[in-house]
């Protein structure tokens, strides 16, 4: 039976939920507006929130100082590079995981997982000396191995939960119906698979898109991504919050409206296996 | 076509044997049913056959091939499994078609066959629909399209009515004897519901622990169990078990005898009172507490006005009784 509720309790909750929201959208919503004001507008000890000299000039200034589309491409190649690459590894991981456990499986899965839980800074020296020994550093293919790394084990872990859901018994089917494993895969475990691939790809190019631990200390001029570009408006001399505000407009606006149009893959991605 | 030889077939997950040895010759045509409480062996037994688990030792011969080695799509099996395990996002045209698709099977003739599979499980209108949009029943028949398709040498069948309601149940079940009797293809199937085994059987094997406790037709099972596991898991309700001074008697360290050949009489060796009373219109069903005996349940027509309380007397039809040796094996001759 649904629990009833009062309208006045759900006018309160959905006030909340307003609220909580706001508060998490506000700092994305005041570098927007502040990418529009002046500098001495931006450090105004009593700023305005809608009634300033709405100015364009930052952004002139930035893409003067700075070649957007540069990083922007580094951005693009990194993130997606990454993760298609991941996927490749992944998905032949997760399905032997997932439909042929050894003993050791789920152990092997903690283990993947146990290297998140190690703070990034911790390989920095190694990682940084093995990159610029193989010449990789300040370049894109190095980035990509390194963010791919990074992220596997949370795409495997996405698809493995995935490939949990699917009932195995499907798959002896298809190998009753004379499916070779190539088929099987090919035929019904990818067909089912697709919304499932398709969040953790999404959800791994933000990831990757958003990651500047690596991207900061692995790049200098080359390679540097859109992350890069923001650190890039911080310096020592001296903030220029309006300048700040406008490279980080430009750096969030692709992936927010990637996210914005792929709402409902990303949800389900991030909320699978919670609810069945 | 369809003769399945097990010879000797064992199987041991980690270090649990959950098949031990296991011999059976299933001729060419016959519908088998293996029957047994859930974890005896009966499914895995199944995927043993199919190919989808590996044998530990033994031998599995199909049409006097050594299959024991060959994997599921060689061994020209077809399987229906209890959660159908219909490809979600084809139609049903596709389900049914997919392993024809599989076997480079040309379009024309597997539209061709995939009619002719669709018109004998009244499939027809539903070719374009996706298994979501079907029924239970529906769907059930949908996988045994699939099945039918591929003209196997021997169907097999792992519980496929067990997510049905009962009145489905019923109907599919004669559908799937009637569809023997057209195809005479060796069918094995796996319940744990004694009366599907009844009534859908050539010969049941009746499965515990991992062992065939034995082998014969329904009736030949009802009549002569050969040991008490077969006596009480056959026949429904179950076979009264006596044990004590009343089994003595007989010589006997167990008596049984079914509730239904136990009569209401003037004059009975067995006097009681009767506890529970079911009446279901055509049947009776009481459970008497009789003196010196225990309780007893009996099976007596539809129209006896008795009730609880009421003292009977009962006559078990001698001819009727079976009697089991201290190991629980059946005496010869039964009474």
């Amino acid at each position: 039976m649904a629990r009833e509720v009062s309208k006045g309790r759900k006018a309160a909750v959905t006030l909340l939920a307003w609220g909580v929201a706001l508060l998490i959208f506000f700092p994305i919503l005041w570098t927007f507006l502040t990418s529009f004001k002046t500098e001495g507008e931006a450090i105004n000890s009593h700023p305005s929130f809608l009634f300033f000299d709405w100015t364009l000039e930052n952004y002139e200034t930035v893409n003067q100082r700075s070649d957007y589309l540069a990083h922007f491409w580094n951005s693009v190649v990194i993130s997606l590079g990454s993760t298609v690459l991941g996927l490749i590894i992944a998905v032949p991981a997760a399905w032997s995981m997932a439909f042929v456990p050894g003993k050791r499986t789920k152990d092997l899965l903690m283990w993947m997982l146990s290297t998140k839980m190690l703070p990034a800074v911790g390989v920095l020296v190694p990682l940084y000396l093995l990159a610029r020994d193989t010449g990789l550093l300040d370049t894109k293919t190095g980035l990509v191995i390194v963010l791919t790394l990074v992220n596997l084990p949370i795409i495997v872990w996405m698809l493995y939960t995935y490939f949990k859901e699917i009932p195995g018994e499907i798959l002896e089917a298809a190998r009753m119906d004379g499916a070779t494993l190539s088929s099987e895969i090919l035929y019904v475990l990818t067909p089912m698979a697709v919304p499932g691939i398709a969040s953790t790809l999404l959800l791994n190019v933000i990831l990757a898109w958003n990651e500047s631990f690596w991207t900061l200390n692995l790049t200098a001029a080359n390679a540097a991504p859109l992350t890069a570009f923001i650190a890039s408006y911080s310096s020592p001399e001296g903030l220029f919050y309006a300048k700040l505000s406008a490279a980080s407009t430009m750096a969030i606006a692709p992936i927010m409206i990637l996210g914005w149009f792929s709402q409902k893959q990303l949800v389900r991605g991030l909320t699978f296996g919670a609810v069945k | 076509m369809g003769e399945i030889v097990l010879s000797e077939v064992r199987k041991s997950f980690g270090g649990v044997s959950i098949i031990q040895g296991i011999d059976l010759v299933i001729p060419e045509g016959e519908f088998v049913v293996f029957v047994g409480p859930s974890g005896c062996g009966k499914s895995t037994l199944l995927r043993l056959i199919a190919g989808l688990e590996d044998t530990s030792s033994g031998t599995i011969s199909i049409d006097g091939k050594d299959a024991t080695k060959l994997p599921p799509a060689k061994r020209g099996l077809a399987m229906v499994f209890q959660s159908y395990a219909l490809y979600p996002h084809m139609s049903v045209r596709k389900n049914i078609a997919f392993p024809l698709r599989m076997a480079g099977v040309s379009a024309e003739e597997q539209e061709r066959k995939v009619q002719a599979a669709a018109k004998v499980l009244n499939l027809t209108p539903y070719l374009d629909r996706k298994p979501s949009q079907l029924s239970g029943g529906q769907r059930q028949r949908v996988a045994i399209g699939r099945a039918i398709v591929r003209e196997p040498a021997a169907f097999l069948f792992d519980e496929p009515l067990s997510n049905l309601d009962a009145a489905l149940r019923v109907s599919m079940r004669q559908e799937i004897s009637e569809l023997h009797h057209t195809l005479r293809t060796t069918m094995i199937y796996v319940t744990h519901d004694q009366v599907e085994a009844m009534t859908m059987a050539d010969r049941i094997v009746v499965l515990n622990a991992g062992r065939i406790e034995q082998v014969g037709s329904p009736l030949e099972l009802y009549r002569s169990p050969a040991n008490l596991f077969v006596a009480g898991f056959i026949g429904s309700p179950k076979m009264n078990l006596i044990e004590g001074a009343e089994a003595q008697k007989h010589g006997a360290h167990t008596l049984g005898i079914r509730p239904e050949h136990i009569d209401l009489a003037e004059d009975g060796p067995w006097k009681g009172t009767v506890g529970l009373c079911e009446h279901l219109g055509s049947d009776t069903f009481l459970k008497v507490e009789v003196e010196g005996v225990g309780q007893i349940n009996i099976r007596v027509g539809g129209d006896v006005p008795l009730r609880h309380g009421t003292r009977v007397s009962l006559a078990p039809q001698a001819d009727k009784l079976h009697r089991f040796d201290t190991a629980g094996k059946a005496l010869v001759p039964a009474v």
